[in-house]
């Protein structure tokens, strides 16, 4: 089975300006909600309180806010997960309280167990806020230490443009990624993050295949344009380049579906990082490549008797 | 047969089998069991095993083994109900001498568990139990350390008769202010003589004033910082085996930190209560004019005595009085004599406590001194509506050694079995000694029954995602496809092999990792069929294509999986444990898929193809 012609010669290059332009304007946005927004940060990050209750019948969540506001809970947090027999509670302990935090789980069940007694605690989270404050530093760290050795894997391997391109559409893929929680303002915690890392790795990945086939056009190649090798090289990987994108999307539309709540974060990422990545390997890394300027007497193999060369008399 | 040497196909049948053998110990699913320890003074033996059958027995609980194990006793039941049963009549009628702690049991078949071959552990997402990060405040040990340092100097300059104004522990270090340089001058070599762990420098002179400053070495404080955690990861592992929790983790997390896991424990109140405990020691004289079994018996005791327990239960009378405290012991090593070369403890007091025990060696030369170790764990009661806090006192005796001779601040304890126990004692006598405070900054309490609906859903995501994969790639790729999903399915078993011989933790992030790289597992496959696709169309012979796909798609794969791994080391990078065990699983994964869909691909094609006459290709 087939479904991408093999003979396909579209010119997305030709198109970069629109594609370009799409894709700055993306990074802009996102960047803005990121700065403006800002995430709503799980409690991997702030620190704090979460209590999942589980009830054995249904239950209204107004009514769990009531029980909770009745015992002097005035800030908790309630959300439905999973159906309506499960809330989630998160609190903020205030900073004079640090002794009596681990102290809330039980006073909310408590609180809870007041109105109505059919109610269990199925999971109680509890997160000091300098692990958090550090947690979210390491992020940061762990993803500019991916970046600079991606670079300079690139950079040995091919050549310092592709390490640029790579590098680029890595923070552009990132940024948008996490520009989407920022939109929807969905709860990014240690999980999400940990796939935005994946969605890097994911990405680069994608990145290379078809920097590899532009290296290894350009070196077969006579008398293409630049802009003709990198159209030739997208086109001829483009089957590969979605065809992996669905096979990897579909174990990730599995595990949002059937994994649970506990994976919908980490999956939904994967989604979207996915998608973003896919499109900037074809619409982003490409037309930067060429506006770098790369060229194929970049890309030859360096002759290995050089040294050995210039030493003769 | 094509480009594929006959060693190869002999390594990809050995790791295929020796993949399959490792991999097979986690289809066996664990079993609820209770296992029964000893506490002090009894034993797990045989007749604690016909206990154990008899109070089952007169109970009717069903169970299906009991089964003796080294030090241990396991009880496996059909379910988890009996289970309840079980541990409870276990627990009322064993008695405090035993620890009863519920367990999940392998079910792994003797012949592979003695090849090493065992299922991996379940995180507490997938178990239920209790999770705690625990901080130990290091400030508050150095500053300790730096007020018995002030003793230590004011007493070295007392002795030699050196004036001083004052001695005073600051933000700055501790501050010795003399009245002359001279003075200055002399302090200094006083102090670096008589307490080596410490910096001296010259302070700015202002009028009579001559201050000098003194600052614990950095490696000094690196050390008591290394040895707090030690002394803590020791000391909580001491207390929670006391808990009775079967399988419990602790461990060090980073420079100041420490991970405690307790699977199968719901009630967090009860175990914070015995982390929180404080522990402090007592060096005491042995009352030699009781004896310790008859006052054991009967209770008579001299009147300025008192009867203690060591370790292994047996009776010690010691005398009341308090020779020196754990406030004054400064440090504990173990180390071998230096003359005999058998393990020793060398022990450093303070100024102070070496004064007390100089009195008291002097006239009790030739005589035992004993070391008791006591923990207070705080409990907090409600009497009459009102919060009382009381503390259980666990009292034992750690160490009873005869007095060699006169000492003072520096002695050594001998007589020790082993440089272990040796280890231990100093570990302990630390603990008494240094006891930092220790404060929970993460607590995570998941339920048993959110743990069993973790593992199932996770099970579910990955046969659907792999089944999935496995069919788009057959439909899309024939026989080629078939291939790489044989391929895919080994990359599964390969990855629960090397995943279960390092005997990592299998977590929810980690099936995150587990379904994430068998999505991009079958990018390899893609890439070679992609390539010989392509090979066939610019007219070369399928053989020839075959080959050529290999050889090229192999440099794309190469570097698209170092890229990758780049990145899954920097999710390994920061710290945090269950991201450790996706990067973990997502590292390793890139590794196995490059060995199965490369080179198993490679061969299942090559024996396929090999030999034959092609005229074109299914893919």
């Amino acid at each position: 089975m087939e479904i991408f012609n093999p003979n396909s010669n579209i010119n997305f290059l030709g198109a970069r300006k629109v594609s370009i332009a799409i894709s700055a304007v993306l990074f802009v946005a996102s960047l803005i909600l990121i700065l403006t927004r800002g995430l709503n940060y799980g409690l991997d990050f702030t620190g704090g309180v979460l209590v999942e209750a589980q009830y054995e019948q249904p239950v209204e969540i107004g009514a769990v806010r009531e029980a909770l506001e009745t015992a002097g809970f005035d800030h908790a947090l309630v959300q439905s997960v999973g159906g309506s027999k499960e809330v989630a509670i998160r609190l903020q302990p205030k900073g004079t309280e640090k002794d009596k935090a681990d102290k809330i789980a039980s006073d909310v069940l408590a609180a809870l167990k007041a109105k109505r007694q059919d109610v269990s605690i199925k999971r109680t989270d509890f997160v000091g806020p300098q692990v958090g404050e550090e947690l979210r530093s390491d992020g940061v760290i762990a993803v500019i230490f991916v970046i600079i050795g991606i670079m300079i894997y690139i950079g040995v391997r091919f050549e310092k443009r592709f390490a640029v391109a790579a590098i680029a559409s890595e923070i552009h893929d990132t940024v948008l990624t996490v520009g989407f929680f920022a939109l929807t303002q969905r709860e990014f915690d240690i999980t999400v993050l940990a796939s935005v890392l994946s969605v890097v790795g994911y990405s680069i990945n994608d990145k290379v295949v078809v920097f590899d086939r532009v290296r290894e056009l350009f070196r077969a190649s006579r008398k293409d344009t630049p802009e003709a090798v990198l159209n030739k090289a997208i086109n001829s990987t483009l089957s590969r380049t979605i065809i992996t994108s669905l096979f990897t999307g579909i174990t990730m539309v599995a595990l949002y579906l059937f994994g649970g709540p506990v994976m919908h974060g980490f999956a939904l990422t994967m989604i979207i990082g996915i998608i973003i990545g896919t499109l900037s390997s074809i619409f982003f890394a490409n037309p930067i490549l060429l506006w770098l300027g790369v060229s194929k007497k970049d890309l030859m193999p360096v002759a290995k008797d050089e040294g050995e060369l210039a030493r003769r008399p | 047969m094509i480009d594929f040497p006959r060693w190869k196909y002999g390594l990809v049948v050995l790791v295929l089998l020796v993949g399959i053998l490792y991999a097979l110990p986690n289809l066996y699913r664990q079993q609820p069991a209770v296992q029964v320890s000893a506490n002090r003074g009894a034993t797990v033996d045989l007749a604690l095993k016909e206990k154990v059958l008899g109070i089952l027995q007169t109970k009717k609980i069903e169970f299906q083994d009991v089964e003796l194990n080294g030090d241990r006793l396991l009880v496996r039941f059909a379910n988890p109900e009996v289970q309840l049963l079980g541990s409870d009549a276990l627990r009322t009628d064993l008695g405090e001498q035993y620890n009863v702690a519920l367990n999940l049991a392998s079910t792994v078949p003797h012949w592979l568990r003695a090849i090493g071959a065992n299922a991996m552990p379940l995180g507490l997402d997938l178990q239920g139990g209790v999770h705690f990060l625990m901080e130990v405040d290091q400030k508050d040990v150095l500053e300790k350390q730096e007020a018995r340092f002030v003793d230590d100097i004011r007493n070295a300059l007392r002795d030699k008769g050196v004036r001083y104004q004052s001695v005073t522990r600051g933000a700055q270090g501790i501050v010795a202010v003399l009245r002359s340089e001279e003075d200055r001058r002399k302090a200094a070599g006083e102090i670096q003589r008589n307490v080596p762990e410490v910096t001296v420098a010259d302070g700015a002179v202002s009028g009579d004033n001559y201050p000098l400053l003194v600052k614990v070495r950095p490696e000094k404080v690196r050390e008591i910082a290394q040895n707090t955690i030690r002394q803590n990861v020791g000391t909580l592992r001491n207390r929670i085996n006391a808990l009775g929790v079967s399988e419990p983790i602790i461990q060090q997390q980073g420079e100041t930190r420490i991970v405690v896991e307790l699977p199968g424990v719901q009630d967090t109140a009860e175990a914070k209560k015995v982390l929180g405990a404080t522990a402090t020691l007592e060096y005491r004289a042995v009352d030699q004019s009781a004896n310790p079994i008859e006052a054991e018996r009967n209770g008579t005791v001299p009147p300025d005595s008192r009867l203690y327990h060591r370790r292994d239960g047996s009776p010690v009378v010691l005398k009341k009085k308090v020779i020196v405290t754990g406030d004054e012991l400064v440090d504990a090593t173990a180390m071998p004599d230096q003359q005999s070369g058998l393990p020793a403890v060398s022990v450093r007091l303070n100024a102070t406590g070496g004064k007390k025990m100089l009195d008291f060696t002097t006239q009790n030369v030739g005589k035992p001194m004993a070391v008791v170790y006591i923990e207070r764990i705080p409990e907090v009661k409600i009497v009459d509506g009102k919060e009382l806090r009381t503390a259980k006192v666990k009292e034992e005796v750690i160490s009873v050694a005869n007095i060699q001779g006169v000492f003072g601040p520096r002695f050594q304890t001998t007589g020790l079995d082993s440089m272990k126990e040796a280890a231990d004692l100093a570990l302990f006598l630390k603990a008494g000694s240094l006891a930092a405070p220790v404060d929970i900054v993460e607590e995570r309490v998941i339920g048993p029954s959110l743990g069993q609906d973790n593992i199932q859903k996770g099970i579910r995501a990955v046969l659907i995602g792999l089944l999935s994969v496995l069919f788009c790639a057959a439909i899309y790729y024939k026989l080629f496809g078939l291939v790489a999903d044989i391929a895919l399915f080994f990359n599964l078993v390969l990855l629960l092999a090397v995943l279960s011989m390092f005997q990592a933790t299998l977590t929810m992030p980690g099936i995150a990792g587990i379904v994430l790289t068998l999505g991009m597992a079958i990018d390899a496959n893609v890439l070679i069929c992609e390539r010989i696709r392509e090979e066939l169309r610019n007219g070369s012979t399928p053989l020839a294509s075959i080959r050529a796909g290999y050889e090229k798609a192999w440099a794309t794969i190469l570097d698209a999986n170092v890229t990758h791994l780049l990145a899954a080391f920097g999710l390994f990078s920061f710290g945090s444990g269950p991201i450790k065990g996706f990067a973990v699983t997502l590292a390793i994964g890139i590794l196995t898929s490059m060995f199965t869909s490369v080179t198993v691909t490679h061969a299942i094609t090559a024996l396929l193809h090999g030999g034959r006459k092609l005229k074109s290709l299914s893919v």
